[in-house]
């Protein structure tokens, strides 16, 4: 093992990996991560901690990560290329080791015309491909960008993100392989609604030989309703919604939506487990964290290594 | 060239309020080429100020004068002569040719009238767009001709990241998304395989972040 | 055809409204007119092809720069007719000068400017011929 992560823990022993992920507050009341960590504790093997999402300011991944370690979750620390040069990149990626924090996943991060500062400079001294070979290289080279020697190299295991389903397409799977070849130990990919697709995907990913090299995570998120779905279809780039998913959701009452959309998402759960180099689950039910134990245990992820 | 943007007229006349005499620069390079600066934006400006100053007050004169270029003191030098008479400098360059001005003429206030934005290119009569960032170190070859620094937002190396959709950039979608141009470009070239080439973090020494630079060639010293 | 049209207007010959550039419309202000109008062939039928197009696009312009001044973007327009159309020219005339009529004499005094350049006496208006 590389690392003290849960993660690579349960991977190594071959297990199917649970993820799941919850944003920070936009204030500096730590209660908020708490309960949020609180109704995930048990049912997951690692946290996402969002990094300033869409470019609004919230309060940092790495100080929510402590919080997470302090309830006894193993937090998994996003990091964004846009706000941050490579000097305070490495520095927080040693005072993340230093905390405890085990697992970072490497972004490129949204641009900030998304956010609330529209006027803010962005930074982008590194790409996320660049930052997950710096990480590798602090890990296993034990030495800074800059050629120094690290005293101290920080344990962590690696992550990224890819969407199957975003443009180009024809580039995504190659994409993939340039994070593999930069150093990366496992993907979350955005989440599928489309699986077949997602199957295309994993052929030409397994056909690259990508998949004994890197653990892919597939990405899942419920539906609370048809508009929900809607949205999400129309109005989201890089997201496959199917049409036969939105009538199904049309086809049932209103106040039943949410549940079929749970229903969706379990099912989708229990496909990705048959395709062969998916080796978990990431589960985005953002501000709808009280659901995911419900979606784990319906899906037969219980109980947690 | 050089491209930039007249700055909005009431900026202009805020910032020339307490003048009656000013010498409004032209330039006939760059900023004549994407309509902002030269010979005939001179013209419009000067009847717009003098326009509201008639109908306002207080009165203005306004010497009218375009020069070839104004970052080269040669040019600058041909103002000499009648830059006295003036209460100030309204120019019309680019930030460089507004400085020079002033570096040459230190004891009059020197207005920029024009905002510089980007190195570009001329896609059709009335359209510029941005190509260069002068980062110092050029890429070009490795990606069709196609540059990521200035063409992608983030100006990644390895991109392009999930925001790319139907060939467009997520800060604006009428922006191409620079990363693919370049792989349809590298692909129309059969030079796909570049793309798996992981590209090494950028030293951005040569760029602005390393400080104000500077060339020199020894042998063209006088 | 000796149909009749407002005395304020003073009509300035040109081969095709493509000729007349916003700096033109603008110095006419200047001089101190009230107002401008430009009588252009109809779209599709310009002589040179594409002049009074052209020269509908610096109106808007020139609509827009009027606007930031503080003259008013009604102050000139640009109108389309063909060379048989007299009536429609008598009609353009009453039409501007109601208009410019409605909005005053400019704001913007002939002062020093004009002076240097001589005055022109009893001018309301000008207007610039197409074809």
């Amino acid at each position: 093992m590389k690392t003290m992560s849960n993660i690579e823990r349960v991977l190594s022993g071959g297990g199917f990996v649970v993820t799941s992920e919850c944003g920070p507050p936009r204030g500096s009341d730590g209660e908020v991560i708490r309960r949020k960590g609180g109704l995930l504790k048990g049912y997951v093997d690692g946290v996402n901690v969002t990094d300033n999402q869409t470019s609004v300011v919230r309060m940092s991944s790495l100080a929510s990560c402590v919080l997470l370690k302090g309830l006894g979750l193993e937090p998994i620390l996003q990091m964004v290329c846009r706000d941050r040069n490579r000097i305070a990149i490495q520095s927080d990626l040693l005072g993340a080791a230093a905390l405890g924090i085990s697992n970072v996943v490497c972004l490129t991060g949204d641009h900030q015309v998304f956010g609330d500062h529209k006027t803010a400079k962005n930074v982008f001294d590194l790409d996320s491909i660049q930052l997950v070979g710096t990480v590798k290289q602090l890990r296993d080279e034990g030495r800074f960008l800059g050629g120094d020697e690290v005293h101290g190299r920080p344990g962590l295991f690696i992550g990224a993100a890819e969407n199957p389903f975003a443009d180009p397409f024809e580039i995504r799977a190659r994409r993939l392989g340039k994070k593999v070849r930069a150093g990366c130990d496992f993907i979350q990919t955005q989440c599928i609604y489309n699986v077949e697709r997602f199957e295309r995907w994993m052929l030409e990913v397994r056909s690259l030989g990508l998949s004994d090299r890197v653990a892919i995570l597939g990405g899942v998120t419920p539906f609370k309703s048809v508009g929900m779905a809607r949205y999400m279809k129309e109005k989201v780039p890089g997201m496959d919604v199917p049409e036969e998913l939105i009538a199904r959701l049309k086809g049932v009452p209103k106040e039943r939506q949410s549940e079929e959309g749970v229903r969706i998402c379990v099912e989708t759960i229990k496909r990705l487990r048959e395709i062969p180099g998916v080796r978990g689950v990431h589960i985005m039910a953002i501000e709808w964290e009280e659901k995911v134990p419900e979606i784990v245990e319906a899906a037969g992820l219980l109980p947690r290594p | 060239m050089i491209v930039g943007d007249r700055k909005p007229l009431e900026e202009i006349l805020e910032m020339i309020k307490s003048y009656k005499k000013i010498l409004l620069l032209g330039c006939n390079e760059c900023v004549t080429v994407c309509a902002a600066g030269g010979e005939r934006e001179v013209g419009v400006l000067a009847t717009e100020l003098n326009l509201v100053r008639m109908k306002d007050g207080p009165g203005i004169e306004i010497k009218e004068h375009t020069l070839e270029r104004q970052c080269d003191y040669e040019y600058i030098d041909q103002i000499r002569p009648f830059v006295e008479e003036y209460e100030a400098i309204l120019s019309m360059a680019c930030g460089a040719g507004v400085q020079y001005v002033a570096e040459h003429f230190a004891q009059k206030p020197v207005i920029p009238a024009v905002n510089t934005t980007f190195l570009g290119v001329t896609i059709e009569q009335g359209v510029w767009s941005e190509r260069c960032q002068g980062c110092g170190e050029c890429v070009l070859e490795r990606t069709g001709g196609i540059c990521p620094i200035a063409r992608c937002a983030k100006s990644l190396l390895n991109g392009p990241c999930g925001g790319s959709s139907q060939g467009k950039c997520e800060v604006d979608r009428e922006v191409d998304c620079g990363w693919q141009l370049i792989i349809d470009r590298l692909t129309g070239l059969d030079l796909l395989d570049r793309y798996d080439e992981v590209v090494a973090v950028k030293d951005w020494k040569t760029a602005r972040d390393g400080g104000p630079r500077r060339r020199v060639r020894e042998d063209l010293r006088l | 055809m000796r149909l009749n049209y407002p005395a304020n207007l003073k009509v300035v010959k040109v081969p095709c409204t493509g000729r007349v550039d916003v700096l033109l419309m603008l110095k006419a202000f200047e001089s101190g007119v009230d107002g401008v109008c430009l009588a252009g062939c109809l779209e599709g039928e310009c002589h040179y092809l594409k002049g009074n197009l052209r020269a509908r696009k610096r109106v808007e312009y020139v609509k827009k720069l009027l606007d930031e001044v503080g003259l008013g973007a009604e102050r000139i327009a640009m109108y389309n007719m063909s060379a048989a159309q007299g009536q429609r020219f008598a009609e353009m005339a009453r039409d501007i000068t109601e208009k410019i009529r409605a909005l005053g004499p400019t704001p913007v005094k002939a002062g020093a400017r004009a002076r240097e350049q001589g005055p022109r006496p009893g001018e309301n208006e000008k207007e610039k011929g197409g074809e």
